[in-house]
């Protein structure tokens, strides 16, 4: 099976190429990290990050056949050769696929990703119905991969600005909390013309989500409890 | 650059790994304003907690009646005897308010008809003292490790814990009378070197699961902190106990959750046959793992294995409807799509004993410190240094751990030894000198691999290592064949020492990253077979063919193995609770 893969390494090369492998020991059922894996013991300078290998921790997204998508659960049978592998878009390169992810971590600090509770809390659990719990499906989920953000052209044009699908679905995340206390907070917080409006429903982030989440859903959702807040 | 002009930092405590062990303690002392660095290898919600499944063990009784006493039999009975009893209750003790602070830190729980945080049952669990089955193990779908260290990473986030993400800890600094200084890490993005010195250290580094050739374990758990500790001169304990998870799927390693058989699922031979009833008459497939494993491996060899090749047997589900199915298993339905192509809600699931857990670690009294044997004492404590999580042994899973147990075992002592560090920095007001020795020793083992020039493969040894494993120290063993595993292993140890690698780059360089790691799991399989050679009994995990029988005379007692002469040595269980009576050994039938 033929592979192009993109390669960088800020120490030796000038700017970044397409390198072409070739693997010969495919077998069924494999994906795109194993053969990331087999191909790094050709040649151990390729550098990409993996752990789990079953598409829990989200170390290994990346743009593959023009697709962001986990290299651990894309299997191999479902790619056009040569498989073309780059490291997700619009984030700054370290080297190979290895993105630098600090502006995507720094949007979802700035949603206040934790529960906030401002009652004094009871010696036991917060109650919280099923039909409530029900509430996070979708969004809890999330494993912070960037398949969405990076594949989102409003996050290109505005990466400062906007806040990207990721951070987005975890706004909601904690605005749909039953156990929350911070709702109006974080709603104001939102409201400008780009964190959460900059989002055009173009509808990438679903198209790639590993998880099968809907970012855009959710932020819809966001605006239809401020809509309904501002009445 | 020289070891004089490598940058220096201090913080009172630094902790070594992010997973929920490391995250657990962070957040006590980021609460208690304490300084504390947290150095890991990934970002943290890359740590193998991600992918804990079935949930985490607490006597709430929420959904059967429950207490913590009856939560302690089960984990005594579940070690085999070879847990320390004052652990296990300080642990099943602090269960119950270890879950409600989780639940305020914003875990998103399955929940109850009532509100209650939902309970499902789960392996080698009962109430009173052996009786019924018990429903203990609180969970979030079958994500629930997802769902806590998530919650854990978010809750640092507003506690403004300080992390240094993606760097690799080399070793542990120490000074001449063994306390521990702080470590020698490096920037893995830049390649830059930095010391952090501390007055106390966390190692939260988990398991040591690639070990082995089939896994569950994620390819970053290389037994790290169970490395540093062996090289500063600190044995480990018990480590010829490690769990093979009765329900990876076959050939591939995914873990399939024990909560599928707590909620209904069960395991079948080639004939149907509902094969666990012979071998646990009263608990079925929700015996302890060891159990259930050995009862696994013992159907493939006498040919009731299903397959064309005969080689794994059946996990059915299809008969707990989709519905179920979708709300407390979504995450292993969506595994077995992926990997296998078919939906456990239609067709059962192949299965196999998989390499899961490492029981033995780095021994630690209930607060988290680190002990060692001194002259005649069995367990003095090492100065400035902690431990807990999987690297750890405190010991509360003994010879074979409970499902459930071991986020508990995180979460509890993850924040135990925070408590004991919070109190020894209150006496401890000044860092020790740094001691330059050790500076160097450190800075020596990283740069032995800028040797350049042609030499053995760092990715051959490793797979050979794992095969190795795989072949000499699985679910039954035999003397010949741990023996055999001392030779193999000793001649790859050999080959180690004279690996090169071929990329020297500084930025992000992976392939140095995982000859450091094979090294540490080196040191760590060598503890394995040689603890595992010298036991002659069969306990929990460690299932001798040749001495089938569990001899509490002799061997009722924690292994401790030094990387210095390759030396074993031996202490007592510590029988004595807290305050309860003792659990004395009984046979172990489920």
């Amino acid at each position: 099976m033929r592979f192009r893969i993109y390669r960088y390494s800020p120490e030796k090369d000038q700017k970044p190429f397409m390198q072409d492998y070739e693997l010969n020991n495919i077998v069924p059922g494999m994906m795109l990290l194993d053969a990331l894996l087999l191909l790094k013991e050709q040649d151990p300078t390729l550098a990409f990050r993996r752990s789990c290998r079953e598409g829990v921790c989200g170390s290994d997204g990346m743009n593959i056949n023009g697709t962001n998508g986990l290299a651990c659960i894309t299997p191999l049978s479902e790619l056009k050769e040569p498989v073309e592998v780059r490291p997700m878009p619009r984030l700054p390169v370290i080297r190979d696929l290895i993105v630098d992810m600090d502006s995507f971590y720094k949007q979802y600090r700035d949603v206040k990703p934790y529960l906030i509770v401002k009652d004094p809390l009871p010696e036991v659990e917060l109650q919280q119905t099923p039909e409530q719990r029900d509430k996070l499906d979708g969004l809890y989920e999330c494993i912070l991969c960037g398949c969405c953000s990076t594949a989102c052209p409003s996050f290109w044009w505005n990466p400062d600005k906007f806040l990207g699908p990721a951070a987005l679905l975890q706004a909601a995340r904690f605005i749909e909390d039953s156990r929350d206390q911070a709702t109006e907070e974080r709603l104001d917080a939102l409201d400008d013309p780009f964190k959460l409006f900059r989002c055009h429903t173009i509808m990438n982030c679903i198209q790639v989500c590993p998880k099968d989440l809907n970012p855009t859903k959710a932020i819809g959702n966001i605006k239809k409890i401020m809509v309904k807040k501002s009445l | 650059m020289t070891i004089s002009n490598i940058q220096r930092r201090r913080f009172d405590s630094l902790i070594i790994g992010a997973g929920g062990g490391g995250l657990r303690a962070a957040l006590q002392l980021a609460e208690a304003d304490a300084s504390v660095a947290v150095v890991s290898k990934v970002f943290p919600t890359r740590s193998h907690t991600v992918a804990a499944q079935g949930g985490m063990n607490a006597a709430l009784a929420n959904v059967l009646p429950d207490n913590w006493h009856w939560h302690m039999f089960d984990t005594v009975k579940g070690s085999d005897y070879l847990g320390d009893q004052d652990a296990i209750e300080y642990m099943c003790r602090a269960a119950p308010k270890v879950v409600y602070e989780l639940e305020h830190f914003g875990v998103p729980f399955s929940r109850l008809d009532n509100g209650r945080i939902y309970q499902r049952p789960f392996g080698g669990q009962s109430q009173n003292f052996g009786g019924e089955q018990a429903a203990r193990t609180c969970a979030a779908a079958d994500r629930t490790g997802h769902a806590i260290l998530h919650s854990l990473y978010q809750q640092n986030i507003r506690a403004k814990t300080h992390f240094f993400d993606e760097y690799f800890a080399v070793d542990l600094l120490k000074d001449d009378d063994g306390n521990i200084l702080g470590a020698f890490v490096f920037d893995i993005h830049t390649g830059e070197e930095l010391i952090i010195e501390a007055k106390t250290t966390l190692l939260a580094t988990g398991g040591a699961g690639q070990l082995f050739r089939t896994t569950t374990n994620a390819l970053i758990n290389t037994g790290d902190g169970m490395g540093m500790a062996l090289r500063a001169g600190i044995p480990l304990q018990d480590m010829e106990f490690f769990q093979f998870h009765p329900t990876g799927i076959a050939g591939r390693g995914m873990l399939i959750t024990e909560g599928a058989r707590g909620e209904g699922g069960y395991l079948v031979n080639v004939n149907g046959e509902r094969f666990m009833e012979r071998y646990a008459p009263k608990a079925k497939d929700l015996a302890s793992r060891d159990v259930v494993s050995r009862a696994i491996e013992t159907e493939v060899r006498e040919g009731r294995g299903c397959g064309p090749d005969k080689d794994h047997v059946m996990l059915k589900l299809d008969h707990l409807g989709v519905d179920v199915i979708q709300k407390r298993l979504p995450g292993i339905r969506q595994t077995c799509i992926t990997f296998l192509g078919m939906d456990p809600a239609e067709e059962p699931v192949p299965v196999y004993p998989t390499a899961h857990y490492t029981m033995g670690g780095i021994p630690t009294d209930r607060h988290g410190q680190v002990v060692i044997p001194v002259k005649d004492t069995p367990e003095e404590a090492v100065t400035g240094l902690y431990a807990a999580g999987e690297c750890a042994c405190v010991s509360v899973h003994g010879a074979n751990r409970l499902g459930g147990n071991s986020l508990l075992d995180i979460l509890v002592f993850g924040r135990a030894a925070a408590n004991h560090i919070i109190d020894y920095l209150k006496e401890n007001h000044y860092h020790r000198p740094l001691n330059e020795k050790s500076v160097e020793k450190a800075y020596q083992r990283l740069h032995r691999w800028d040797d350049t020039g042609e030499g053995e493969s760092v990715e051959k040894i490793r797979s050979d290592l794992k095969r190795v494993m795989e072949k000499n120290c699985g679910v039954f063993r035999t003397q010949d064949v741990l023996d055999n595993g001392i030779k193999e292993v000793s001649a790859l140890h050999e080959k180690l020492k004279h690996a090169r690698i071929k990329d020297h780059s500084a930025m992000f360089n992976t392939a140095r990253v995982e000859a450091l790691e094979l090294e540490n799991l080196m040191d760590v399989a060598l503890a394995t077979v040689y603890s595992a050679s010298a036991r002659t009994e069969s306990r929990g995990a460690h299932s001798r063919v040749d001495f089938q029988e569990r001899d509490d005379m002799n061997w009722m007692r924690h292994t401790l193995y030094s990387l210095e002469g390759r030396k074993l040595d031996y202490k007592p269980v510590r029988t004595k609770p807290m305050t309860v009576a003792t659990f004395p050994p009984k046979a172990r039938v489920y």
